[in-house]
């Protein structure tokens, strides 16, 4: 298939427990300060970009948030996506060593989940670079029925009270009001407008998706995104025919995500009822048919075939898939725990191993702890996440970015750097600007660099 | 006669040894794998730790996006 861009953003919760207990914590926006201390060395604002290519920063809600340089291949970016879990991970222990050192004795957690425990949400947004020409409404309509149904394969799950059946697919799924919305911090849609391509806005927009839940299975990673590439290239194609219109996109996607049995029928405008897995297996099944006549590639055939695997296993038992998919390896060890332990769903100890699924420090999360065992499927190795975490992908504008970033944090050179350019301060008075993405080095600029 | 030579032939009571030595692995890897889940439940209580309640309660975040 043709190259496509995608990124990852991902917004982490923060908190940081004393040791000793009932001691005056420390607030979110301190322990954030700390975070960033080691990174930002001087500037105003807690933003940076990494010699990776990626940007590091603090976002709305005092969040830390972490976007993966510009990838072409759906497993790179699962390599880069985990690359970013590792780096707030060790900033978070040097942020404890300073805190001590100023008197603050306790730990910091960082969780890749979407909720905190009264509910309030922040997020996990994909993007997607697409060719402009395609009609917004069109494009609109085509995915709506995808989003609403790919959390059987991409939700994180989540604890919900008892009264409603205890768990739940999606984290995301109760705070999407909208069908089409440009808000992300309320009334959030299920596709959102928000359209700033970084790049040559004539030939791209940029699909910025915040549907979805944040995931710490490789897996659910790697078919969430690679699943929507391919069904954007079909709608770029103009080879998907619409035929699945739902009669209430919202009530849908939260339908869906009370039932862990994956077998509620949802509604369409024509009046037929299917279930989430079917009208997956409609859209796998149109993928199947584009890629007889189009040029596939093998993360393609991979995509193509753990997602046949899933949507068969998820027909049977979805709980078949409890190496594969984060809200069943979650729901799993969460059952088996409260079992072997005698409790209930609502006990203390369970909400709070929901949330230490989620804790990117591997010490410290149910997640880690699992694949550390080998009980979880993996995408990458941990040599392709290590080198993520220091290189820029190859073959995106990002490498050039990073190699930049290389130079100036080697202290060569005062710039400024955003995703589509890099300005050299004195003495050079230079604005490069890079509108396609999908070029690795532009040769003005890298000739400044190297000469310098 | 020949049919029961040649079902000696294809059922020989080596068959039956391995059969043996299949239940027997089995059996050791049941054990290893109640011995593998205990430890994995004993890591989770370690990682549970502090006050579950209270760690419940005190997560608070602002809304992001």
């Amino acid at each position: 298939m043709k190259r496509r861009i995608y990124g990852l953003e991902t917004e982490f919760g923060i908190i940081w427990t004393p040791d000793a207990p009932r001691r005056k914590t420390l607030t979110v926006q301190n322990v954030v300060m700390y975070l960033f201390r080691e990174i930002v060395a001087g500037r105003m604002y807690p933003d940076v970009f990494l010699e990776n290519g990626a940007r590091f920063y603090q976002d709305i809600g005092c969040h830390p948030e972490y976007a993966t340089p510009e990838c072409d291949d759906v497993t790179e970016l699962v390599a880069h996506d985990k690359a970013g879990e590792r780096i707030i991970t060790r900033l978070a222990s040097t942020a404890e060593r300073s805190m001590r050192n100023d008197g603050f004795y306790g730990k910091i957690s960082i969780f890749k989940n979407n909720l905190d425990t009264p509910g309030n949400t922040y997020g996990c947004h994909e993007n997607y670079l697409m060719e402009r020409h395609v009609d917004f409404r069109q494009l609109a309509s085509k995915l709506i029925p995808f989003f609403v149904t790919r959390q059987v394969f991409a939700g994180a799950g989540k604890i919900k009270p008892s009264y409603r059946g205890y768990y739940a697919i999606s984290q995301r799924a109760e705070h999407i009001r909208e069908e089409i919305s440009i808000g992300t911090t309320t009334a959030r849609g299920i596709i959102n407008t928000r359209d700033e391509p970084h790049a040559d806005r004539e030939k791209y927009r940029r699909l910025h998706v915040i549907v979805g839940d944040s995931n710490m299975s490789e897996f659910s990673t790697f078919l969430k995104v690679g699943t929507t590439g391919i069904i954007l290239r079909m709608i770029e194609d103009n080879f998907i025919e619409q035929r699945f219109a739902l009669r209430n996109p919202v009530k849908a996607i939260r339908d869906i995500s009370d039932d862990i049995t994956c077998t509620h029928p949802i509604e369409l405008q024509n009046g037929k009822r299917l279930t989430a897995v079917e009208l997956q297996w409609q859209y796998l099944e149109c993928a199947k048919r584009y890629l007889e006549q189009a040029e596939s590639d093998s993360t393609t055939n991979q995509i193509m075939a753990r997602w046949e695997y899933v949507l068969t296993c998820l027909e049977s038992d979805p709980m078949q898939l409890d190496r594969e998919l984060d809200w069943v390896i979650k729901w799993k060890w969460l059952q088996t725990y409260l079992t072997k332990r005698g409790l209930e769903w609502d006990a203390p100890q369970v909400k709070h191993l929901d949330l230490k699924y989620h804790n990117v420090r591997q010490s410290e999360s149910l997640y880690y702890a699992l694949e550390n065992r080998s009980e979880t499927e993996r995408i990458v190795r941990d040599e392709q996440i290590r080198h993520a975490e220091q290189f820029p992908p190859e073959r995106t504008r990002a490498k050039f970015r990073g190699k930049f970033i290389k130079k100036v944090n080697e202290g060569k050179v005062l710039c400024g750097v955003n995703w589509s350019y890099i300005q050299l301060y004195e003495p050079y008075q230079i604005l490069y600007l890079s509108t396609d993405p999908f070029k690795p080095e532009f040769d003005e600029a890298s000739r400044t660099i190297y000469s310098i | 006669m020949s049919t029961e030579k040649q079902q000696e032939q294809v059922n020989p009571p080596v068959d039956e040894t391995e059969e043996i030595e299949l239940n027997v692995k089995s059996s050791e890897m049941d054990e290893e794998f109640v011995e593998d889940l205990d430890s994995l439940l004993d890591e989770i209580d370690e990682i549970l730790e502090e006050d579950s309640q209270e760690f419940v309660e005190n997560y608070i975040q602002r809304g992001g996006q």
